[in-house]
């Protein structure tokens, strides 16, 4: 039991911190450009097949540079040369944009690399158990993923609070129209804004592909799950993202892991029943339900807490 | 009081425009009678029959969308639980022997549809724009998730299927043949269609368009706003459950796919593509959509790239969609002054088309190159053969892309200018743009 709570405790933390790599960039970009980009996850994919592919030429340090830079400078033109073309025609048209952005990033990846998952493998460097508890070997990728996780939280932060670019993105989360009015040039600090937090994702993609699945449907997978992320955190609170992260991080993991069903808990079914739909809510297990798990939290959320948990923005 | 109000009200429609109105309806009812005569194969009927569904479904969006300014992520729970209960149902019904004909069975797929938009639509509608548009998208992944846990209900990957020949005959129809289920669809259809367009209307109609843009106002009005989005999502959710229904009938089949975020995109695209602006926009986009999705399959390997890329043009170059594009040059058809554009728009065809050609080219080949390396470089596309593996094609497919942009820049400035004078002599004619 000891040993499933430590394990599950470290995966979701992990998984948290994923999660909280993309949510950053969202979160940021969302409450300065006013547009939730529904293409984010799709630039995490991205991340992840660059990363696949430069690895494969050059190997995996290069790749965890190189594949988001690019994915940055794809992120900047997007916002450059697309965004800032529909921004006239309101929020909608820009939602609609980076939805149609998303189905084209989907089938261009499925052209490219097919549909089924590509081989992208731990480089060979850290491919050792890094400790071991309870007979469970702990993989020192998931300690790396950990790390750089980490080291871009602190890094994100201090620039965030000590640096004047971050400065000015602070004043924008909550006072977009003055930071514009003060003189700043707004359309470069979107466009810088919407490389970085592309980038941020794209990080994540190339540091969770050898340890996840590479494949063309992650992004599907993953986006909706990010939106509940940046919802029940609070449309625009950077820490109600990281607070959602690990909430949902953690709170997957453990599901995943737990064998508990209802016929577990109070025995099967009276055989009358045993037909009936009521049988299938009585023979789940908390590991099938694990994948709805992040949208009953959500609707619980709207319900209780509309503006999400460490929401301030009415939007 | 009653004075001003007699001043404020519209005058009544005179007997000419009351005419046109009736016999526009009463043309397409002819319309979709006579249509099975002159296109008689089953294909095509399997073709208008997915139309009709794909109508009711754009139009039932676009009481969210266009309607009310709610954009939804999620619209297929509504089809793909009126399609479930439909197929159950009729499993039920035909079991049971119960005396109900199969005509009014989409009854019971817009009850259940409206059933779960009400249950759904209070949470869901308690904000707009972007929240709702994220919670439209996490209630559709739970009730999808849902749908693969519940199996008896959702029959899990398979889906449940029916046979809609065992229910009550009604003048010897047994609604086995195509024909007799394209007549079910196109009276469903027609039904709707004037339902819905009745509802634009009526006063609520009208508050859900005041809702959509100025919900502030709305609330000073004294309204609710919130009341306004949630009824609007009911008759929404009821018509996209007749929707669903007439796809279960159809198919005699109702799976997960049915609820899917493919679905709920599919129709985001149709009725966007089409117009969001006008009534008759989603229509547009349905027949659009459908007839690309049948023929570009044929045409080409990645249809569902260009599928995407189309939509991204829409977005980008006419947010309107296609009964935008052409209801914009409806003031200069009255001024007389249309003429004037169609030397500049035929001028700004040719690069435009030379981008596009230089587009597909460069897709195909690249296609060729990454999905099926070892086959035979003669490649055919859209109906057209060449050799994927000529440089000069490739080069061919550089430079219509980067001269038809060069040139397409210039010509398209020029149309803004023709468009320009062209509006300002509509204007000067009193012709508001």
């Amino acid at each position: 039991m000891l040993e499933l709570i430590v394990i599950s405790t470290l995966n979701g933390v992990l998984f948290g911190m994923l999660l909280f790599l993309m949510a950053s960039g969202l979160t940021v970009i969302f409450s300065m450009l006013g547009v939730l980009n529904f293409a984010h996850a799709s630039f995490y994919m991205l991340g992840a097949f660059f990363g696949f592919q430069i690895s494969r030429w050059f190997g995996f340090w290069p790749a965890l540079l190189v594949a988001p830079l690019l994915a940055c400078a794809i992120g900047a033109g997007v916002e450059r040369f697309g965004l800032r073309r529909v921004h006239k025609n309101g929020h909608v048209a820009e939602l609609l944009f980076t939805f149609g952005l998303a189905f084209v990033i989907e089938e261009v990846v499925q052209i490219i690399w097919g549909k089924s998952p590509v081989d992208f493998r731990v480089p060979a460097l850290l491919d050792f158990p890094a400790f071991t508890i309870f007979s469970t070997n702990y993989p020192a990728y998931k300690m790396f993923m950990l790390l750089v996780s980490i080291v871009i939280f602190v890094g994100l932060l201090i620039v965030l609070k000590k640096t004047r670019i971050g400065l000015i993105v602070q004043a924008a989360l909550t006072h977009p129209h003055m930071v514009g009015h003060l003189g700043h040039n707004v359309g470069r600090i979107f466009m810088l804004v919407f490389g970085v937090g592309t980038a941020l994702a794209a990080v994540a993609g190339v540091i969770a592909g050898p340890a996840l699945v590479t494949q063309s449907n992650m992004a599907g997978l993953l986006g909706p799950i990010l939106f509940v992320v940046v919802v029940v955190g609070g449309l625009g609170s950077l820490p109600g993202a990281f607070v959602a992260s690990l909430l949902i991080g953690l709170v997957q993991t453990f599901a995943v892991s737990m064998n508990g069903s209802l016929s577990g808990t109070f025995g099967p079914l009276s055989p009358a029943y045993a037909s009936t739909w009521l049988a299938d809510i009585w023979g789940v297990t908390i590991a099938q339900i694990a994948p709805i798990v992040p949208y009953l939290l959500l609707v619980l959320v709207l319900i209780f807490r509309p503006m999400g948990l460490l929401g301030t923005r009415d939007t | 009081m009653s004075q001003i109000a007699s001043r404020v009200a519209p005058p009544l429609p005179a007997a000419t425009e009351k005419l046109n109105f009736y016999g526009l309806w009463l043309g397409t009812a002819i319309a979709l009678l006579l249509l099975p005569k002159i296109f008689s194969s089953g294909g095509s009927l399997t073709t208008f029959s997915l139309i009709g569904i794909s109508i009711i479904f754009s139009l039932s969006y676009n009481i969210l969308l266009g309607q009310t300014g709610m954009l939804s992520f999620g619209h297929a729970v509504y089809y793909g639980l009126g399609g479930f209960l439909v197929i159950h149902s009729i499993n039920i019904i035909g079991a049971h022997k119960l005396p109900i004909p199969l005509p009014i069975i989409p009854l019971i797929g817009g009850l259940s549809g409206l059933l779960f938009a009400a249950l759904l639509g209070w949470v869901s509608t308690q904000r707009s724009g972007t929240a709702f548009a994220m919670i439209s998208l996490g209630v559709a992944e739970l009730i999808a998730s849902s749908a693969l846990i519940l199996r008896t209900f959702f029959g899990g990957e398979a889906g449940v299927s029916a046979n809609r020949t065992k229910l009550l005959k009604l003048f010897g129809w047994n609604f086995g043949p195509q024909i007799q289920i394209y007549y079910l669809v196109a009276a469903w259809t027609l039904i709707a269609v004037v339902a819905m367009y009745a509802l634009t209307r009526t006063p609520l109609g009208r508050m859900c368009n005041a809702v959509r843009d100025n919900p502030e106002r709305v609330q000073f009005v004294g309204y609710n706003p919130h009341v306004v989005r949630y009824l609007a999502f009911c008759f929404s959710g009821f018509f996209a459950g007749i929707a669903g229904a007439l796809a279960a009938i159809n198919f005699e089949i109702a799976n997960s796919a049915y609820l899917g975020a493919e679905q709920s995109g599919t129709v985001l695209f149709a009725t966007y593509i089409g117009g969001i602006g006008f009534f008759i926009g989603p229509i547009v986009g349905a027949i659009f959509v459908t007839f690309l999705s049948l023929g570009l399959s044929d045409l080409t390997q990645v249809w569902q790239l260009y599928f995407g890329l189309i939509f991204i043009a829409v977005v980008l170059f006419a947010p309107g969609g296609i009964t935008g594009l052409l209801m914009m040059h409806r003031p200069l058809v009255k001024a007389g002054t249309l003429p004037k554009m169609l030397p500049s728009y035929l001028i700004a065809l040719v690069p435009t088309l030379a981008i596009i050609a230089g587009l597909i080219l460069s897709i195909e080949i690249i296609v060729h190159y990454t999905v099926n390396p070892g086959d035979d470089s003669h490649i055919k596309a859209f109906g057209v053969g060449f050799d994927a593996a000529s440089p000069y094609l490739w080069t061919l497919a550089v430079i219509l892309l980067i001269g038809g942009f060069l040139v397409a820049r210039r010509t398209w400035i020029w149309v803004g200018h023709a468009w320009d004078d062209a509006t300002s002599v509509a204007r000067e004619k009193g012709i508001a743009a």
